[in-house]
């Protein structure tokens, strides 16, 4: 119990700094906010008047104080180009990336473990090599091409998918796999590495010496033990998932958090892009927390300490 | 003759394959296991005593392998069998128990259910409650204390001792012709030593089981073994029954093994060492392994391998001056009865 | 090493031969114990004549420089050199990639694009391998609130989606500079939270060593300890994580021009080529197809190269 709430106080002083670090490297731009958000054509009386109404006139410190304050109640500003609250923006597009992510990672992880293990069963003979120059390939690959390739393979010349998302499951296959793909390539070498490395432990002789078969030592003894440090692997393809939503969803036209990412920049259109980088941040750490949690769950010797 | 046997090694022949050679790490062994006898196999690290016992269970990893040799279980060579017909005997007629215990035992999985197991493979037609029944059973034979409540234990929960328990009882949980125990106590406490030594002595006596022992303590040797082979860079130096061994020791490797062993009451000063290192077993010498420390060795010796001659009734050295030191001492016995 | 020291058996034992005792040994022991005292140099031309996959890659990356350092003279056209007679052609032997909608040579573009994936690839992470090494020192050897203070700051780093940060980066920055050196700064700024934890760590386990205890005793400073004591022991592992950095900051590029917020027209960059290239993904899927394959084979080149150096010098890091 001590330790899961001391993992659970030890993301604090993270998510505050993530916050502070955000709100720094985005108030250091030069310029002013209020301006940018009105437009061109308004009078200096109408920009000070929102300047003050935004608080932008405050002291640097005071601004962060408030952001902060109004993060923590779910407030993150308005958004300049939308005109709408950024938190608003970001709830509606947040079902898409969930749905996106999560059957990417479900592709990943099918794929991902089940060529790992191929691999580590037939180490270092054909389909290892085979499978691991394959996923070394599938890390090599950036997302925008993987995405590209199958939209012209898979729905140009095979028609058997539609170019863009419209949100619907099926639509969304091509994404996923696009998204997923990167990921696949990092789960099948973690794997593989680990189930190697604990083929190579005292207990699996004594599994062995018991009269298991090869498989039966595997699926019962060696499994559970390798996917232990892929677990902690999972929380970091989580961060990279939210790179590549960036992208996925700017190619198949997905209103996910991603689009609004990039539409956020490409607007200069700080609160929005602030609110999105925090969301997907805080995400990311919650999602580290739980990779943690599920880690100590499944292996006894750290659930006794818990 | 052979049915007394439970064991027999003949010319076994493992090796490792390396990027720099071929590694015999055991390199001819002969070696004969009777019903119902504690066989100990006696040597430095790196002689090839573990690999001997690995080769025997089909626990050898690549890039090792056995290259020649047989290996007669009840008189099946168990070295012309798949991985899967090998496995139908190991656990049920020949189990291993090892040196570690913190690590033989699967850390996520509780250990009755890893005892329990052996019997789910072996008997397909045992039910889980009858299994666990029989476990518990068996974890009282071997001396854990609330045998029920260890049932459901995690390897981390248990001592170094209760851990090397488990790993007995899931070796003993199928009753074996033959259980091989590698260093089995070599990570434990002396006191927890004694405890397990005599453990499986009482357990191979009931049974009418065979045990082999492989160790580098001569100490646990005396205590339990009936019978000894000391092995030496993949060779079988000497063979004879331990009273035999210890008192007419014929081979100057195992007179140094017996001379290094200290004493109470010896002066720490003096304590005797074998000069030298294990030879490198990638570029064995041509001659005699032991020769290059050797206190008694001959020009011979170097160019030449002595063979394993019967110096004395069930005495087996190998070694020139096997035969004639015998003579100096004058007990006057000389080599033929064969065995 | 380490691991020979957890195989040694324990407690009380008879001593068999008095000098010293070799654990069993496995095979792997066995076969590195034969063939271990190689230096660095050893080690890597070892690897080429064993790994194949790796040398190759290393050759490919030196071709890849060399016609990047000399693309002016190589290319048959200029970078933006455009022909509005012969636009959106495809292959030829006037224009071996074809041509693109302006009618510019895509072999000569993809050639200039080399120089921006190899500068942004070697130089950041060059950059950021620095800080990391300086951070991670820091955080080791001094430990206390210093070491809290930067672990907290990598957590923070590592805890933002990589491809974001580097978009709030470039936001912030696209307002004084042109974009080539904003990628620059965002990638070296983005990389070194993860350098800093690896010689983090190898620090700690450095500095309870006898040999750094022993420099410490007869007053070697604290700096001198560092740089010439601790560092080079993490060298091995840093050489494998800066090969794996270059084609990360590499996709990072090509990614962030892909979106239209990396290096802008007229410049070639291989990930600007393939969104230039996105609408004519149907009608002239070769434009896309180039540039595309360019970022593979270079980025496969580089995991190639790094993985094959892990092996070498770094057995007991883990895939990540």
């Amino acid at each position: 119990m001590k330790v899961i709430l001391k993992r659970f106080l030890s993301i604090i002083p993270v998510l505050l700094g993530v916050i502070v670090m955000i709100f720094i490297m985005l108030r250091i731009v030069p310029g002013d906010p209020a301006a940018i958000l009105l437009g061109e054509h308004v009078s200096p009386d109408t920009v000070e008047r929102l300047t003050k109404s935004m608080n932008l006139d405050q002291p640097m410190g005071v601004q962060l104080l408030s952001y902060i304050w109004n993060a923590l109640r779910g407030d993150l500003g308005m958004s300049y180009t939308m005109k709408r609250p950024v938190t608003e923006l970001i709830l509606g597009a947040f079902p898409y990336t969930v749905k996106l992510s999560l059957m990417a990672a479900v592709f990943a992880w099918a794929v991902g473990l089940i060529s790992g293990i191929i691999a580590a069963i037939t180490q270092n003979r054909i389909p290892d090599r085979l499978f691991m120059g394959f996923s070394l390939a599938g890390v090599s690959v950036p997302v925008f091409m993987t995405s590209l390739f199958l939209q012209y393979m898979l729905a140009f010349k095979i028609r058997a998918f539609s170019l863009t998302s419209d949100g619907s499951l099926y639509s969304m296959i091509l994404p996923a796999i696009a998204l997923g793909w990167n990921s696949a390539g990092s789960i099948a070498r973690m794997t593989r590495s680990s189930l190697i490395e604990v083929m190579q432990a005292d207990y699996i002789d004594t599994a062995r010496a018991k009269g298991l078969a090869r498989r039966a030592v595997i699926l019962g003894h060696a499994l559970k033990n390798s996917m232990l440090p892929v677990i902690t692997m999972m929380a970091l393809q989580l961060s990279s998932m939210m790179s590549g939503a960036v992208i996925t969803e700017s190619i198949f036209a997905i209103p996910g958090i991603g689009r609004l990412a990039t539409e956020a920049i490409q607007k200069r259109d700080m609160p929005l892009l602030q609110g999105t980088v925090l969301f997907t941040t805080v995400i990311v750490v919650v999602g580290n927390l739980i990779a943690d949690l599920l880690y100590s769950v499944l292996d006894p010797r750290i659930r006794k300490e818990a | 003759m052979s049915t007394e046997n439970v064991l027999e090694i003949r010319g076994l022949k493992s090796s490792f394959f390396t990027d720099k050679g071929e590694v015999p790490a055991v390199n001819g062994v002969d070696l004969v296991i009777p019903r119902g006898k504690i066989v100990g196999l006696v040597g430095e690290s790196g002689c090839g005593k573990s690999m001997t016992a690995k080769s025997v269970m089909g626990l050898l990893k690549y890039p090792g392998r056995i290259v020649e040799g047989e290996i007669l279980l009840g008189g099946k060579d168990l070295t012309k069998l798949s991985d899967r017909e090998l496995r139908e005997h190991c656990g049920k007629d020949i189990s291993m128990i090892f040196q570690e215990p913190m690590t033989s035992l699967n850390p996520v999985l509780k250990v009755g259910r890893q005892v329990q197991e052996t019997l789910l493979v072996h008997d397909k037609n045992i039910g889980k409650e009858e299994a666990k029944r029989q476990v518990i059973d068996i974890f009282k034979k071997v001396g854990i204390p609330e045998a029920e409540k260890r049932y459901s234990c995690y390897p981390h929960e248990l001592s170094g001792g209760l851990r090397q328990r488990v790993m007995i009882a899931m070796a003993m949980v199928c009753r074996p012709a033959l259980l091989i125990a590698d260093e089995p106590t070599t990570a434990l406490d002396v006191t927890i030593e004694a405890q397990i030594l005599r453990l499986m002595k009482d357990l191979c006596r009931q049974n009418n089981m065979s045990v082999l022992i492989i160790t580098h303590n001569l100490g646990v040797v005396a205590e339990i073994c009936d019978d000894i082979y000391v092995m030496y860079a993949g060779k079988i130096m000497e063979h004879a029954p331990v009273f035999e061994l210890f008192d007419h020791t014929r081979h100057p490797y195992t007179k140094g093994l017996l001379a290094s062993i200290p004493r109470i009451g010896d002066n720490p000063e003096f304590l005797h060492t074998i000069p030298g290192v294990v030879p490198n077993m990638l570029h064995l010498p041509k001659g005699c392994a032991f020769a290059n420390r050797c206190e008694l060795v001959q020009e011979r010796c170097r160019s030449q391998m002595p063979e394993l001659v019967t110096a004395a009734p069930d005495h087996e050295c190998r070694c020139f001056l096997a035969l004639e030191e015998e003579d100096q001492n004058g007990t006057g016995r000389k080599g033929g009865g064969d065995r | 090493m380490k691991k020979t020291d957890e195989k040694m058996p324990s407690g009380a034992e008879t001593k068999l031969t008095g000098e010293e005792r070799a654990p069993e040994k496995t095979a792997q022991e066995l076969a590195s114990e034969i063939g271990e005292k190689d230096g660095l140099k050893e080690e890597l031309f070892r690897m080429c004549r064993q790994n194949h996959v790796a040398a190759l890659s290393a050759a490919v990356i030196l071709i890849i420089i060399l016609l990047a350092v000399f693309a002016p003279v190589i290319a048959p056209y200029k970078e933006a050199e455009q022909d509005l007679m012969s636009r959106l052609q495809g292959p030829s032997m006037a224009h071996l990639f074809g041509t693109d909608e302006l009618g510019r040579d895509v072999f000569s573009r993809i050639l200039y694009g080399a120089r921006v994936s190899l500068i942004v690839g070697i130089f950041p992470s060059i950059i950021s391998l620095v800080i990391g090494i300086v951070m991670g020192l820091l955080a080791g050897f001094i430990g206390g609130w210093v070491d809290y203070v930067i672990m907290r700051l990598a957590d923070i780093m590592l805890s933002f989606p990589s491809l974001l940060l580097t978009m709030v980066i470039m936001y912030t920055l696209g307002r004084f500079s042109n974009s080539i050196v904003c990628i620059f700064i965002a990638l070296s700024l983005v990389g070194w939270a993860s350098v800093s934890r690896v010689v983090r760590s190898q620090t700690l386990s450095l500095k309870e060593t006898e040999y750094v205890e022993a420099a410490r005793s007869i007053g070697v400073g604290s700096g001198k300890i560092m740089f010439r004591h601790i560092l080079p022991n993490c060298i091995p592992s840093l050489i494998v994580l800066y090969t794996l950095s270059v084609p990360s900051s590499i996709l990072s590029e090509s990614t962030l021009s892909f979106l239209g917020i990396g290096v802008q027209p007229p410049a070639a960059s291989w990930g600007l080529m393939v969104n230039q290239s996105k609408q004519f993904l149907f009608t002239q899927p070769w434009l896309a197809l180039a540039p595309s394959l360019a970022i593979m084979v270079i980025v496969l080149a580089f995991n190639f190269l790094g993985d094959g150096l892990r092996d070498v010098l770094d057995p007991y890091m883990k895939t990540q």
